[in-house]
């Protein structure tokens, strides 16, 4: 089963959730996709080891060919592209690849050539086999190297997959095509409020999800009674606790520590397969 | 010449728009005559980009000099290269704002007022 672990909101307990069910369970690959900030080998401490790097095609302008009329900065949806009377400037920071410049060009004077912009590591810890996307500073776009990663799945493993945060093209890049996905969220209006959204995302996508309330017990009721009227099953809540908070901090799954919390997160894996 | 000042209105009693890339229009205008024409700015809602995309819609649109509040590197870098002149760093309302570019008294800009994304934080 691929079970993608996603929020709106940053900060949630994406990460948390994704590494306490790791490890509760046999068999696990774990696909780090928050390529813009992995952080979830800080709990498995996994020894890390470089197995590809990401390029994406970027276009390259034959400025001899080039007659500067502009087709391809009006197309350019990214505005990536700028054509004066002059020259041609190309902005690569705001290119998203999409390869348009080169299909509206009437002189043949794109060619395409390679820019580096990740790199996917991996490594294998208590048998958790990790695999982490990151992205190089200063680049912006992120899915290719989520799209690489996902590439790298084996369907036969139980396959969890730490989504980045918001609700926008990362996000649906590493959610879709997953078997289940558990939106993590926190009892604010804040909460809520990017909760909303990425229900609409998730159920566009079609893929069944479930809640996961963390930081649970501060009184405020509206994502329960969101998730009521919606017909949301709230799979697990995970308290607002010191301990919990002291753990993370020290880089510790807390579902390690404490056996009952690791029957939680099997327990958690379990009502999923009903779910599907 | 004329003249492409980023607006907060469609006349010349709106102000500068302090945003180049992000102002609603630009009210493109011959100081000579005053005689003026407004240009809704496309670029205001691009997710990305908008100061490059706003740079060629004055380039398209004739002006030799641009005034407004601010203007970051990228759009800096497209009007540089068509040879418009830039006026950053201006404020007040357009009326009195041309009569201060008529008395020769705004400085042409040598480099970009902002960092990039400067309009998105407004």
């Amino acid at each position: 089963m691929i079970l993608s672990i996603a929020s709106g909101k940053g900060g949630t307990g994406k990460t948390t959730v994704a590494v306490n069910l790791a490890i509760s369970l046999e068999d696990v690959q774990l696909l780090d996709c928050d390529v813009e900030e992995p952080n979830a080998n800080i709990f498995v401490k996994a020894d890390l080891k470089r197995i590809e790097t990401i390029y994406r095609e970027v276009p390259d302008f034959d400025l001899e060919k080039c007659n500067l009329c502009g087709a391809c900065a009006d197309f350019c949806a990214y505005n990536a592209i700028a054509v004066t009377s002059k020259k041609l400037i190309f902005f690569p920071e705001l290119c998203h690849s999409c390869g348009g410049c080169g299909l509206v060009c009437r002189e043949n004077a794109i060619r395409w050539r390679r820019k580096e912009i990740g790199e996917i590591y991996r490594g294998c810890k208590d048998g958790i086999e990790i695999y982490q996307g990151k992205l190089k500073v200063g680049e912006s776009i992120p899915i290719p190297v989520i799209r690489r990663m996902k590439e790298l799945i084996d369907r036969s493993k139980n396959v969890i997959i730490d989504s980045p945060p918001g609700a926008g093209c990362p996000f649906i890049e590493s959610v879709k095509g997953s078997d289940f996905c558990l939106l993590v969220t926190e009892p604010t209006p804040f909460g809520l409020y990017d909760l909303k959204i990425a229900v609409e995302v998730v159920r566009k996508l079609k893929v069944p999800f479930g809640v996961v309330v963390n930081k649970d017990g501060g009184g405020y009721k509206e994502v329960d009674l969101f998730c009521r009227s919606e017909g949301i099953p709230i799979l697990l809540r995970i308290p607002h606790s010191e301990e919990i908070a002291r753990l993370y901090s020290l880089g510790v799954p807390f579902s390690s520590q404490k056996r009952r919390w690791k029957e939680e997160f099997e327990r958690l894996f379990e009502s999923i397969e009903d779910l599907r | 010449m004329k003249v492409a000042i980023s607006a907060t209105g469609n006349d010349l009693n709106a102000f500068v728009d302090p945003r180049f890339g992000r102002c609603p229009f630009f009210i493109l205008i011959d100081p000579e005559n005053m005689e003026y024409e407004v240009i809704r700015n496309e670029a205001s809602q691009s997710m990305g980009g908008a100061g490059i995309k706003a740079a060629q819609t004055v380039i398209k649109s004739g002006a030799g000099a641009v005034i407004t509040g601010n203007m970051g590197p990228n759009a800096f870098a497209v009007l540089k290269a068509e040879g418009v002149k830039i006026y950053a760093g201006v404020s007040g309302k357009i009326k009195d704002v041309i009569q201060q570019f008529k008395e020769g008294k705004l400085k042409e800009s040598e480099s970009a007022s902002v960092e990039r994304h400067f309009g998105m934080r407004k």
